[in-house]
């Protein structure tokens, strides 16, 4: 056979290798560049195409996809402004360790360089916002680059890959080269994913030794798989020790058990942020010690020996140094530490760590999440409780937008499981939860899909209305409406004298009736005692629906540790003032 | 892992795959974190393999240096990253074009020098050289130094190359 009669163009060669690569779902939108591609997907009908609104939203519906299924999302852009359009999500997915591939369509290879028509240098503007990007530059280069960029993607610490594709390469023929059937070890990229088993000898002392012990879980577990999720508790269960949740890892270990203490960091539980301040031996687990957990540096969990698991070398010692650092899948790690700690049954200090127990119930008793209930408004914690309440029992999902809502979901909600959590963390991206939603709903079509957002960020990305419309997905928008950048409000509030700069949110829109306009139901709510009804409407309408609901305008998010303050300079409540604030910690974000 | 504070040069030799965008990944990552580049070098050192040697002399505290280390070997097209300066002895090596313009004692006086540093002439004109020097940057420094008094005019200098001291390849 003649090679061109068994060749095919690059474009159905780049579809035939993401359905070689399991890929069921792209989330897209086309353009000149990428036209080639949209005709294979035509003539095929074994991917699913969603046609997003804007291109932010594809990447943020691909990272919900990815987040709540394990599995690489996939993105489909056109060259110059739909790669630009793209670039928040991608950094997005970078700060969150989530696996992507993008596919963005590029001029031809002899325009390169010639500023020519939706030309944009996007290796060049997206490389410090993936883990890795490529140029094919020839045809024959493409099906084996698009199995590269799926390893890449998803091994070691996963993150997003752009793969650019100049509209000649898509065109021309080639032989298709299929997947290596032994993921071949790449040339020069090769994670470490086995611990050095001298290190796991080294934690299990450390561990059995501890008198005031905290495990801390964050997103790696989350990252490693569902399996990891099952080993921590089962470790934790064996230990008998508390365990604190960072908001990525949120999910990793049951809220509902007795040993877990909630979140930490700048929004986190009293207990938790005490337990951390005053441990003697932390057991970090795929966190990295983010400037939200830590607050001020020099006086962060002063006393503790400091074991560090995590599959990039870089997270370690990067802001605080580490006792024990242990590069590794935290899957692998947990299994081999749970190994050793049954072969060795040590012999922990149960009397110790009663009275570490006992520490820490005096400050859970400090019940740091409570608020003043309020008949006449509805207090947002109150919603998200409500909220709880009624889908509890029900397969669900949630993602958030960014601000106060966040923080009080993250607070309010419990997550029982991995892979029910979609937020942005490390980006901190408003207009990310409902486009997320998106993704999670394409992937699990009957499960109930929430997006708790705050009014402003809403916005950012409503336009998705129109794709929730198209496919039909029954997506929740829960919106706690405060009429203000709630988050933004309460540190001009906190720290700039109550001078509310830009953050009253204005000429709002009719929220119910936006949702008519687009085909979905809208719903509000602003008495307290109408709300359980309001939700139990939500969750039976088989559409997509907004709720509007108006909450207390000027509720802050407690407790809180003001930027640059220790753990324990945290505020509780309205009543606790923040001190005055050092030069240098006004300057923190 | 130290608290050390205390700033200290590294010389960091890294093997990468010699792929267009590499050398922008790497400058592109000491700038994004604000770490310092004192001096790079780059250039393929093996064909066969497609594989290229980049020489790094960055500034740091330890536990910095660390972090540059890691970013470094976190790049995916990275085979090897090794700190010269903290894995045994090692030999640095640069070499600089050094032109100089005078005349009468001057002239007689830099080429006299240039002797001294083994320095060769590799371009002679009635009231000009240019010399190449190599050596460690010190001695180079110095060189250049000395010129300035003797008519320098142009310097073009390698940045550093590095290799640890021994049999063992990178
Ligand atoms: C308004 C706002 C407020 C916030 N407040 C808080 C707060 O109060 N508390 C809080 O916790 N966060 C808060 N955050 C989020 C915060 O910014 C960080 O995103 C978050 O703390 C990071 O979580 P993490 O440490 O679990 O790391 P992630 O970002 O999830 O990173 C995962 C780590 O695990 C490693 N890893 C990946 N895969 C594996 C594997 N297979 N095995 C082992 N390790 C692996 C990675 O290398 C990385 O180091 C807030 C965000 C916003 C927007
Ligand atoms: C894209 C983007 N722009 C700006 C910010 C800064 N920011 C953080 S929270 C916030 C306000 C969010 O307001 P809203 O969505 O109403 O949520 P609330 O805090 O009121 O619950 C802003 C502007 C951001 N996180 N993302
Ligand atoms: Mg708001």
């Amino acid at each position: 056979m003649k090679p061109e009669e068994s060749a095919t163009t690059g474009a159905d060669l780049l579809v035939k290798a993401l359905i070689d690569e399991d890929v069921e779902v792209v989330f897209g939108y086309p353009g000149g560049a990428v036209l080639p591609i949209y005709d294979s997907l035509f003539k095929q009908n074994r991917l699913r195409h969603i046609l997003v609104r804007h291109e932010q939203a594809a990447v943020h519906a691909a990272e919900g996809y990815a987040r709540s299924t394990g599995k690489v999302g996939v993105v489909l852009v056109t060259s110059g402004p739909g790669a630009t359009n793209a670039v928040t999500g991608l950094t997005d997915a970078l700060m969150d360790s989530i696996p992507i591939v993008c596919l963005t369509g590029q001029v031809p290879t002899h325009l390169i360089g010639n500023d020519a028509f939706q030309e944009a240098d996007t290796t060049g503007i997206t490389r410090p916002c993936t883990k890795h990007n490529y140029l094919v530059k020839s045809v024959e280069a493409l099906a084996r680059t698009v199995h590269e960029a799926f390893y890449v993607a998803r091994s070691g610490r996963p993150g997003p890959v752009v793969i650019d594709l100049p509209k000649d390469v898509l065109m021309n023929k080639h032989d298709y080269t299929a997947p290596p059937k032994n993921p071949v070890e790449h040339k020069s990229y090769r994670p470490q994913t086995k611990p050095d088993p001298k290190k796991i000898e080294q934690a299990i002392e450390m561990i059995a030794k501890a008198k005031r012990p905290v495990f801390y879980a964050g997103g790696g577990v989350i990252n490693s798989g569902p399996k990891a999720s099952k080993l921590l508790a089962q470790f934790v269960h064996m230990t008998g020790y508390p365990i604190t949740n960072t908001l990525m890892g949120l999910g990793s270990f049951p809220a509902s058990d007795k040993q877990f203490l909630g979140m930490l960091g700048m929004h986190g539980t009293y207990e938790a942020n005490l337990a951390m301040h005053g441990c003697d031996v932390m057991i970090n687990i795929g966190a990295r010690f983010d400037d939200r957990i830590t607050g001020n540096l020099t006086m962060f969990s002063p006393g503790s020996k400091k074991i560090h698991v995590d599959i990039d070398p870089s997270s370690i010692n990067k802001n605080v140094r580490v006792d024990l650092p242990i590069v590794g899948d935290a899957t692998l790690v947990l299994e081999e530490m749970i190994k050793l700690w049954k072969a060795k049954q040590p012999k922990v200090d149960q009397k110790a760590l009663k009275a570490w127990w006992a520490e820490i119930e005096t400050w859970r008793a400090r019940n740091c999440l409570a608020y003043k209930v309020d008949k006449q408004t509805i207090k947002p914690q109150f919603a998200l409780e409500r909220l709880y309440h009624h889908i509890k029992n029900k397969d669900h999902y949630i993602t958030t937008e960014v601000g106060q809502h966040q923080m009080w979901a993250a607070q309010f909600l419990k997550f029982e499981q991995p892979n029910r959590w979609m937020t942005s963390g490390g980006l901190g991206t408003m207009g990310y939860g409902f486009p997320a939603a998106v993704g999670v709903q394409i992937a699990h079509p009957d499960a109930l899909v929430i997006d708790v957002a705050g009014e402003a960020s809403i916005l950012m990305n409503i336009q998705e209305l129109s794709t929730v419309a198209q496919y039909r997905l029954p997506v929740k928008i829960f919106i706690l409406n405060n009429q203000y950048m709630g988050m933004v409000r309460q540190w001009q509030e906190l720290l700039h004298g109550s001078r509310y700069s830009e953050s009253y949110m204005e000429s709002l829109p009719d929220f119910v009736k936006l949702a008519e306009a687009f085909g979905a139901r809208g719903l509000r709510c602003h008495e307290p005692d109408k709300l359980d009804d309001t939700i139990k409407e939500m969750i039976a309408l088989p559409h997509p629906v907004i709720v509007d609901v108006l909450v207390d305008q000027k509720e802050n998010c407690f407790p809180m540790i003001p930027s640059g303050a220790a753990h324990n300079e945290m505020l509780l409540g309205p009543d606790d003032k923040a001190g005055k604030l050092s030069d240098e910690g006004m300057a923190l974000v | 892992m130290s608290t050390d504070k205390s700033i200290v040069a590294h010389t960091i030799s890294v093997l990468v795959a010699n792929e267009p965008g590499i050398l922008a990944r790497v400058v592109g990552l000491f700038s994004g974190r604000g770490y310092n580049i004192e001096s790079l070098t780059v250039a393929e050192t093996n064909a066969k393999e497609n594989q290229s040697r980049i020489t790094i002399v960055t500034k740091g505290t330890p536990m910095i240096i660390e972090q540059i280390k890691a970013q470094l070997d976190r790049l995916v097209p990275v085979y090897r990253v090794r700190d010269l300066t903290v894995e045994g002895p090692h030999i640095e090596r640069e070499l600089a074009l050094v032109k100089v313009r005078s005349t009468g004692e001057k002239r007689v006086e830099a080429l006299r020098l240039a002797d001294v540093f083994r320095a060769k002439v590799i371009d002679a004109k009635a009231d000009s050289f240019v010399f190449e020097v190599t050596g460690n940057s010190d001695k180079v420094q110095t060189f250049v130094g000395l010129m300035e008094t003797l008519g320098l005019v142009d310097v073009g200098r390698t940045g550093i190359v590095a290799m640890s001291r021994g049999g063992e390849p990178l």
